[in-house]
This record gives C-alpha cells, structure tokens and sequence, in this order.
C-alpha cells in the first residue's frame, strides 16, 4: 500500500532530511515509525500525502506512483489519506460538526442527510456524540485530538497517518487514542503513526520503523522486542 | 407524519441507469457546490456588515461617478443633436441675378439630396427685414438702389454633420450666380467639439472608476485570502481542489460587485429623481421636450453587470496572485 524505494530528501541549503529510505507496508498493517526528534519521521508522512517531494527515490501509495502525480491530482491522493497533526489543525471559528463535515463537503457530498449521517457516525467511533456543536476551544487536547481523527476517517480512506497524534496528551489519553487508531487498522485501514514514545509504542506490539538521522535504523516485526 | 420520499438514493440511481444517471448526480453535485460557495460568501459579508458596507459604498460610488457622467453626455448629445437641426446656409446671390433665375436655383437646391427645404428671401423682403430693426430706417433712405442681394436660406437634412454642412456650402458656392455662402457653422463645431472632449474625458474617468472597483475588490479579497489562510491550508490538506478552494473568493467578488452596482443604480437614481424637478423647470421655460432622459431599465441592469464583472475581475486577480502563495507546511 506504501513503498519507498532509494528515497532521499534534501532541503535547500543541504540538510538532508532522509537518506536512501526503502520500506513497505501492505494494505492493512499498522506500522509505528519511531526515533528522536529530527529523525526524518515527519518528512517521510509529508512525503506520502505530497505535501513535498522528494529528491531521490521512489513512493508509491495506493499504486500511484507519486513522482508521475501532476499537481493537479494532488488532492484526490489526499482524499485517500486520511491525516492526523499533533496541533490537530481544527477550524477554531467552526464547530465541531462543520470541522468533521469539511472532508465531506470537499468530496463533493451534497446530500446533507448523508452529510449529517456520516459525521454522526465518524463522531460516535470517537466517542465524541453529542458534541456537534461545540466549539474546539471548549475542548479539552485529547477530545480535540479525537474531532482530527473523526475529521481524518470520516470520508473512509485506505490510508492513515498520524503525526505525533499524543505529542500533548497524558500516558492514559495516548494509550485512548492510539487504541482508536488500532480499532480503525482491524477494519482494514493501513495505517502509519510517527510516535517518539517508546514505551507506549513498544507495549502495544505492532510493528516498529525506527529512523536515525533520516536512516533506516531498525524495522521490527509485530511482537519482536527491540 | 412524514411520508417516506419517492425519490430514489443517489446509491440506487447509480446502479439502476448508470451513465446518464451519474452525468446527473455530478451536475447537481456541481451546482449544489456552486450554490454553497455563493450562499456562505454572502454569509461571510454579512458577518462583517460594516467592513462589507464600506467597501460596497466605495465600489457604489465608483461606480455611480462614471455613470452619472455617461448619463450627462448622453443628454448633451441627444439635446445638441436637436440644436443641430437649427444650422442652416446662407446663399447669397451676385446682384445680377434675376428673379426668375432665384426660384429655379431655390428649387435646383431643394432637389439636391441633403436639403430639406430652400425658401427664398428677396431682396425687397430683405429691405423690408432690415427696416425693421432700430436706426436702419434712415439710413437706408439715402441709397438709391436696393443694395441687397436675394438669398436662398437652406435647411439641411437634420442628421447632416458639420462636416456634411461643409461640403454642402463648398458644392453650392460653386453654382453659377452665387456669390457667396454662409454657414452658420461655427458653433455647430464648437458644440460638437466640446462634447467629443466630454466624451473622451468621461470615459477615460469611467475607465479609471471601473479601474479603481478592480483594485478594491482585488485588495477586499486578498485580506480575506490572508484572514482566511489556516482554513485554506486545512482544506489543502485534507484534499481540496483549487477550484473548491478558489470558488467562495471568486463568488465573494462576485457579489461585492453586484451590491455595488445595485447601490450604485440607487444613487444615479437618487440622484435623478433630484435633478427632475429643476430640468422640467427648465425645460417648460425653453419650451423644449424633456432635457433628461435615461437611463432607463437597461442602464439600471448594466451598471448592476458591470458590477458584477467588475468585481469578478478583481477577485480572479486577487485568488490568481495569492491563493497559489498558500501550500500546506
């Protein structure tokens, strides 16, 4: 479902983000990529959803192969990822309802039924029912972090990605959120989250993509010990 | 009670009829898009009424200027086209010329295509015409002779221009037994020449009013596209087109330019109904027709398109520079 073949990243001015990076994930897995901050675990995500490109190498997701993507195509790859932010990048002046019906609306979904239906649901998975309309600011981080993720799943992409989803949270709340996240791959939900939290990520026993200094630096199977 | 609805799911048109079905569900789609972007970018005006009010009194007043002007030129042009009917030539004849001779050169020149009609003036009639004015009497006693030629006194065709009043004069003087024509020309040209300068000088401010709507719009809509920048960057992400992304501005400039030109149809109107007093006045002491006219209906609904492309020229500049500039971080 995603495969990195040779892929560098080089910023302007030299800093090279990720170098020689090779790795697959087959429809369906969940993988953590770990490694301190400034391994390159956020590049790699915004190099998926073509939010950059990359210098060298090869990415392929959903058997599109991004560097033959026109810039025109961009968003219907991006419709097919479903992205989550540390900072959860919810619209502050709109509620929670219009936050999670965005992705609906930008799918060209004009049947507010269906509309009002799908949040509804997207909402309950995050047991957030109710609280349509609230407003963010009313929220607390981990309850916002859950309106990102209804607002991630709500149109069903094959994809997910999660940037630090519990970079704010407590170690009760993480563990919450990283089990919606593991509720979403039993569905069959590829699913990638960038974590610097070792020992949540570790007691959970999925597979691990660990990252140095932009390098592969480790890669183990779900339920191999570090 | 609420009935179950006949209507079929999108889901079941889809499968049942398959092409045309499709075609269908996309186009309503698509206009379903088109009318969300217009209603929410009229929302968001009205959620800032006075910013919104200040900007559409300047696009008002923009726009009324030029129109108001145009409105003017046109009424100088239709009340100097009247005036123009007014010109006529002098023909005056070489003494020798004998009266038999006078009728048939009058009505020699009342068959040429560009005059409507040719009366004769004696030259007995004129002696009589210049007795009467003050102080003549006496002096014209003491000649012997009748100095004063007979004159053949043109109409013209009304839609004959200064230019055409020019060759007409140029053909007659050729005649044989015309001594010299005149036309009463002068200020023909200088009226014709005074509203060519109104009429250039009215659009070159016309072009740079509507220039200035431009511009506004444009700015009014960039500082939206700045206000309105995490959103833009949100949309981005999760998959919007440009074109989803484009649309509210691109509407919002629409509709800055329709409450523009709408306003500004009021003002012009406005001021109309202030002026119609005074013109009526004035035209029953010149005992003329009507001196304002217009602008009727028509001019009311182009001022509002003109508006309307206005504002969308200015927002497409406006989304064109800067809403490339926003990418996801």
């Amino acid at each position: 479902m995603i495969r990195f073949e040779h892929v560098g990243k080089r910023y302007d001015g030299g800093y090279e983000a990720l170098q020689d990076l090779s790795f697959q994930l087959v429809q369906g897995e969940l993988a953590f990529l770990t490694g301190p901050s400034g391994a390159g675990k956020s590049t790699l995500l915004r190099l998926i959803a073509l939010l950059e490109r990359p210098s060298r190498g090869h990415i392929r997701v959903a058997d599109i192969d991004l560097s033959r993507l026109r810039r025109r195509h961009i968003p219907y790859l991006r419709r097919r990822v479903g992205m989550i932010f540390q900072d959860h990048r919810l619209l502050h002046d709109r509620t929670v309802f219009d936050n999670v019906a965005l992705p609906l609306i930008i799918n060209g979904i004009a049947d507010h039924r269906e509309i009002s239906r799908r949040v509804r649901a997207a909402l309950d998975k995050v047991g957030l029912l109710g609280r349509e309309k609230y407003y963010p600011v009313t929220l607390s981080g981990g309850e916002q972090q859950r309106v990102g993720i209804a607002r991630a799943v709500v149109t069903r992409p094959p994809i997910l990605l999660a940037d630090e989803p519990t970079g704010n949270l407590d170690p009760a709340l993480s563990g919450e959120i990283m089990q919606l996240f593991i509720e979403f791959n039993r569905v069959g939900v590829t699913t990638l989250i960038a974590s610097h939290d070792m020992e949540l990520v570790g007691r959970l026993g999925f597979r691990r993509i660990g990252l140095l200094d932009g390098r592969l630096a480790s890669d183990l199977a779900a339920g191999e010990a570090a | 009670m609420k009935r179950p609805t006949a209507r079929p799911s999108r889901g079941a048109a889809r499968r049942g009829h398959g092409g045309l079905a499709r075609l269908r569900a996309g186009l309503s789609a698509w206009a379903i898009a088109h009318g969300r972007a217009l209603v929410s970018s009229l929302g968001r005006l009205v959620s800032m009424p006075l910013s919104a009010l200040m900007t559409v009194g300047v696009l008002a007043i923009s726009l009324a200027l030029p129109a108001l002007f145009l409105l003017l030129l046109q009424n100088v042009e239709r009340l100097s086209a009247d005036w123009d009917r007014g010109a006529s030539l002098s023909v005056f004849l070489d003494l020798s010329v004998e009266e038999s001779r006078v009728q048939s050169l009058a009505d020699e020149l009342a068959q040429s295509p560009p005059v409507q009609a040719a009366t004769i003036i004696s030259p007995d009639q004129a002696l009589a015409d210049f007795r009467r004015m003050a102080g003549m009497d006496e002096a014209l006693d003491l000649l012997d002779d009748n100095p004063l030629p007979a004159v053949i006194v043109l109409i013209p065709d009304p839609g004959l221009g200064a230019e055409g009043l020019q060759a007409l004069g140029a053909e007659v003087q050729a005649a044989d037994g015309v001594d010299s024509v005149r036309l009463d020309l002068a200020w023909v040209e200088r009226l014709q020449s005074i509203s060519d300068l109104l009429r250039r000088a009215v659009w070159l401010i016309a072009a740079l009013l509507g220039l200035t709507v431009v511009l506004v719009v444009g700015n009014t809509i960039r500082l939206a596209i700045q206000n309105r920048r995490e959103e833009i960057v949100i949309a981005k992400l999760i998959g919007a087109t440009d074109g989803f992304i484009r649309r509210p501005f691109l509407y919002e400039g629409l509709w800055y330019g329709a409450l523009g030109g709408l306003t500004s149809a009021v003002l012009v109107g406005g001021v109309r109904l202030a002026l119609d007093g005074p013109a009526s006045e004035l035209a029953r002491l010149y005992q003329t027709g009507p001196i304002l006219v217009g602008p009727g209906l028509g001019g009311f609904g182009l001022l509002c398109l003109v508006g309307i492309g206005l504002g969308l020229t200015g927002s497409w500049l406006a989304v064109g520079r800067h809403l490339a500039a926003i990418e996801p971080k």
